[in-house]
């Protein structure tokens, strides 16, 4: 194995890193803002890539689908807030998952009377269709571009957060929402604003997703444990968390199924265990305790 | 005079609701999950051989939905059998549904017609004389890949194969040939079953082990994924792609996409087998479902066939049904098939096929065909 074997079993962490931290940033913001356990965000992110299909057959192009449909899972994302997540909000946990898990299945079954039973393909965009030469090794070039979106999408939400005013004020009403309130800050229509943020991205990564893994109707409950596993890894509403949490999930599952594939499938979940054993707060908590 | 007449006409009445007895079928086929679409494909096949025989109004269907998963397959089978009191069972695609049901079946001496589900052993050491199959087996399809690529002076190869029974077997059976036939297998991978979504590092290992080949089988979605990044790694000068032929199904091809040109695979059926039946199949399926048939729908279509001749022959409860489908031959759109009295299993003959461009769409280009491949009895015993 040459170091060439490195570079690109890297990338391919790297990659799908990215993916994950797409995902996981929404769940784990909503929950961190909200204290809402959305399992239907694996939902938004099959609606993601079953809309941007739909959107590129529609438009032409690949880019009028990496436009629309993240717009078109906010959409989603806003009806269910106000007709279902914000009456959820002082529920309880249990009611919250219950009502989401429920949700899984009707947009499952949504995606089945809308596009049908067999699994869909998404091209990629024309440049970067091919492959580029990257540190002496050819590699898929549309990876690339998820490896660049992820890293500017981490890099524009850490602004956001840590140097904008608006940050100060996710941050804060994170921290106490009574006395966020209390200051003036409208922490209700924040959370709104928050709340579609999360699902545009989990309809990003399921539109950037499509030209890779095919869009088929289980997809969004096979993401979900991944992401799950990530934002625990992490820890609960913490963005350091979801980058952490998911490059480390990425390489770790990666790195399993180059060199030990049946044991890959359980790695995962090992360090699940390890983490909730051991440091249950996750690596990188949203807040001191 | 009165009394004659009146026996006559008796006699006449018997003979018509003899001739309408309905035959009831219990379809037991997943319309729901991963495999609603091949359960879908499978019911209009079985539906399209009645039409066309114009024989309806022969077969009373129940349909039950088994949602893929074993234990919902096996209640189901029961109801079918204990409720409805099927006079035989039609269906099942996944092996796991057909490994739940099988004892059921047996026990209660119901004839099940398979119309998917490969399972080696459900016609080897497994084997029943209720349970024939009309579709494949894992081994009879991945046999002839090995064979011919060896043939092709192919040295070595790389296997890859979701990590469940159907996997192991195509593997297995497609190693064992292309060593025979003077190759070498020079590495592999089994990738978590359902939940392998990124290749890349399987094809990162491949790629790295300096085989000439790749051969692997997956289905469905996985295929998609599987041959979409397949193609996005640019593999295809260094490492052609070979597979099991349900890698390139006609029924999900389209989804592929460019990156399934070029891909060579083995399977019992494919749109464009040359033969007359087929061209009317085809044509028929065409101007009904406005794109090709695939493999599911031909054994569908072959399983409503087996069943009409079994029928034919005289056979009217479960046991005449099940004794007139073994050693039964038929000429299906796919070539002359038989059902093989040792196993049940259906021998059939195998195409080698190269997906290719056609226009805008993509066809199947039959690269050459591996007669009458029978099954050895592996343990079975049917007497």
């Amino acid at each position: 194995m040459d170091a060439g074997f490195w570079v690109l079993q890297f990338l391919n962490a790297l990659q799908y890193s990215m993916l994950l931290f797409l995902l996981s940033i929404g769940l784990t913001v909503i929950f961190g803002l909200l204290h809402f356990v959305n399992l239907a965000h694996g939902a938004l992110y099959m609606m993601g890539a079953y809309l941007g299909i739909s959107a590129a057959a529609l438009t032409g192009s690949y880019w009028g689908a990496f436009i629309l449909a993240p717009l078109g899972v906010t959409a989603i994302g806003a009806l269910l807030y106000f007709t279902l997540i914000d009456r959820l909000r002082g529920a309880g946990p249990m009611n919250q998952v219950l009502v989401t898990f429920g949700l899984i299945f009707v947009f499952l079954d949504i995606a089945r009377l809308g596009w049908g039973d067999i699994a869909l393909g998404l091209d990629a965009p024309a440049g970067l269709s091919g492959t580029s030469n990257l540190l002496g090794v050819s590699y898929p070039t549309y990876r690339l571009f998820i490896i660049g979106l992820g890293a500017v999408v981490m890099a524009v939400l850490w602004l956001v957060l840590a140097r904008t005013q608006i940050g100060a004020m996710i941050r804060a009403s994170v921290e106490n929402g009574d006395m966020a309130a209390a200051m003036g800050i409208n922490v209700g229509r924040l959370f709104f604003a928050v709340f579609c943020v999360g699902c545009a991205l989990a309809g990003l990564a399921g539109v950037v997703a499509a030209p890779v893994f095919s869009a088929t109707t289980g997809m969004g409950i096979s993401i979900l444990i991944p992401t799950l596993i990530v934002v625990v890894i992490g820890g609960l509403g913490s963005l350091q968390g979801a980058i952490a949490g998911s490059l480390i999930v990425g390489l770790i599952e990666t790195v399993g199924a180059a060199f030990l594939p049946s044991f890959a499938a359980v790695a995962s979940y090992l360090l699940l265990a390890a983490i909730l054993v051991l440091r249950p707060q996750g690596l990188i908590p949203a807040r001191g305790t | 005079m009165k009394k004659l007449f009146l026996t006559a006409a008796a006699a006449s009445l018997l003979a018509v609701t003899g001739a309408s007895a309905q035959t009831k079928v219990g379809v037991l086929l997943p319309y729901s999950g991963t495999y609603a679409a091949l359960g879908n494909e499978i019911t209009l096949g079985f539906n399209m051989a009645l039409e066309e025989a114009g024989r309806t109004g022969e077969f009373e269907l129940v349909k039950e939905d088994t949602e893929a998963k074993p234990p919902v397959g096996l209640a189901k089978a029961r109801k079918l059998v204990l409720e409805d009191e099927v006079d035989v069972i039609m269906g099942l695609v996944s092996s796991g549904v057909l490994g739940a049901v099988r004892d059921f079946v047996d026990g209660a001496e119901v004839p099940l017609i398979v119309a998917n589900a490969g399972n080696d052993e459900a016609t080897g050491e497994a084997c029943s004389p209720y349970i024939t199959r009309v579709s494949f087996s894992n081994g009879q399809v991945s046999r002839p890949m090995g064979e011919w690529l060896a043939e092709q002076g192919v040295k070595t190869a790389y296997t890859l194969a979701p990590d469940y029974a159907a996997g192991h077997q195509m593997v297995d059976a497609f190693s064992q040939k292309f060593t025979e036939g003077g190759g070498e297998v020079v590495g592999g991978e089994f990738t978590p079953f359902g939940q392998t979504s990124d290749f890349g590092p399987y094809l990162t290992n491949a790629k790295s082990s300096g085989a000439e080949a790749l051969f692997v089988f997956y289905a469905g979605g996985e295929a998609i994924s599987f041959v979409k990044q397949y193609g996005s790694f640019d593999l295809k000068e260094d490492l052609p792609l070979y597979g099991s032929g349900f890698v390139t199904s006609p029924l999900y091809v389209a989804a592929e996409g460019d990156a399934a040109v070029g891909v060579i695979a083995s399977l019992h059926y494919v749109p464009t087998v040359d033969n007359e039946l087929n061209t009317k199949f085809v044509e028929t399926y065409k101007a009904a479902q406005d794109k090709a048939p695939s493999e599911f729908t031909i054994q569908g279509y072959d399983a409503a066939k087996a069943l009409m001749a079994a029928i034919d022959s005289g056979a009217s409860d479960r046991a005449s049904i099940a004794e007139a489908l073994r050693g039964l031959t038929f000429d299906s759109p796919r070539g002359p098939v038989e059902i093989d009295a040792a196993t049940n299993n259906i021998v059939q003959d195998v195409y080698i096929y190269e997906t290719v461009k056609e226009g805008d769409g993509l066809t199947q280009k039959v690269l050459g065909k591996i007669e009458a491949v029978r099954d050895e009895p592996n343990g079975c015993q049917l007497d």
